[in-house]
């Protein structure tokens, strides 16, 4: 898995690619979608969030990409998890590294378990 | 080779073996499972949802309505005067499609559906938006350069025709009914679901022919 982008231009070129290049943004749209319908924030919201985070992206001139779309629908969720629930931006920070220590310390082929 | 070298040689190989995810995947891992330990998020849900999406739901079902348009004028009524009842009806209705609005291409006018902020879609009908919906160059110049960007699909729009864009929100999507192809009297609705390509029911296709398999 690697996160190198894949151009968008001219549009129609990207017509057949699949919608999910890796499965974590998959992830990201489930958890977003699965969140409005619990009520933790609304469509709005998230819409909202998501178009702050590409506004952004574009502001810093990065690449006009599938991948870079999923990155700012990634920030976008964090953000509003961070904004609506008991989890803030440390306990994902920490979350994140605690997964690092578990891919590094577990041998391949075994399953990878936090500790 | 001492005990501590093997050790070290040990460590090295767990390390090149270790496959770690790149730094997206982490971050959405960390985020995933704090979400359930807080009771916010099911894993088998999202499993479910990620598989749903990846495999099953694609464009079908806004064919499926499309043809269903086609073929009976009543249902096509209901259509477009409630959209998301008519939807119901199928049972296909979702979060996504709650407040939906449908259009309906004819002789004179083309509709194009677009997302400016980000990328509101009737995800529930048509399976998650294609690459070039998200794009930026796609938002900005749809609204701008409707004929140009429809001439990179390879749609040429005569000029007496009217494309209208219409910009969804999360609160308004958009399907598009697009004509039905003509010489296809004979054929019923399922057959006629398969002409309907996912990009016709957002407007960056246009003439559907009877020979065509849909749902590209």
């Amino acid at each position: 898995m690697n996160d190198q982008p894949a151009s968008l231009k001219p549009l129609a070129s990207t017509d057949g690619m699949a919608a999910f290049e890796e499965p974590w943004q998959a992830e990201i749209l489930a958890m977003a979608d699965t969140l409005v319908q619990r009520g933790l924030f609304t469509a709005n919201c998230w819409s909202d969030a998501l178009g702050l985070a590409i506004k952004e992206a574009n502001d810093r001139n990065e690449p006009d990409t599938q991948y870079t779309y999923y990155q700012c629908a990634l920030i976008a969720l964090e953000r509003l998890v961070a904004a609506h629930s008991v989890i803030k931006s440390a306990d994902m920070t920490e979350r994140r590294m605690d997964w690092e220590n578990a891919y590094l310390s577990t041998p391949h082929g075994h399953p990878v378990h936090l500790k | 080779m001492s005990e501590h070298d093997s050790s070290k040689v040990v460590k090295i190989h767990e390390h090149l073996h270790s496959h770690l995810p790149s730094e997206s995947a982490l971050r959405v891992k960390a985020l995933e499972t704090l979400l359930v330990e807080k009771g916010l998020v099911d894993s088998r849900t999202i499993d479910a949802w990620v598989e749903a999406y990846t495999d099953e739901i694609g464009p079908k079902r806004g064919a499926h309505v499309v043809a269903k348009a086609w073929t009976d004028p009543d249902y096509k009524r209901r259509l477009m005067e409630d959209a998301p009842s008519a939807i119901d009806e199928l049972g296909y209705l979702g979060t996504a499609t709650a407040h939906l609005k449908v259009v309906e291409n004819t002789d004179k006018i083309h509709n194009l559906v677009v997302c400016t902020l980000c990328s509101c879609y009737p995800f529930s009908l048509l399976g998650i938006a294609p690459a070039w919906y998200k794009a930026a160059a796609y938002r900005s110049r749809a609204v701008r350069d409707p004929r140009g960007v429809l001439k990179e699909f390879g749609i040429e729009i005569d000029d007496e025709v009217e494309i209208r864009v219409w910009d969804s929100t999360a609160e308004l999507r958009y399907l598009v009914i697009p004509q039905r192809p003509d010489d296809t009297d004979d054929m019923d609705e399922a057959s006629l679901a398969k002409l309907v390509t996912r990009n016709s029911m957002i407007g960056t296709d246009r003439d559907l022919k009877p020979d065509t398999q849909g749902l590209r």
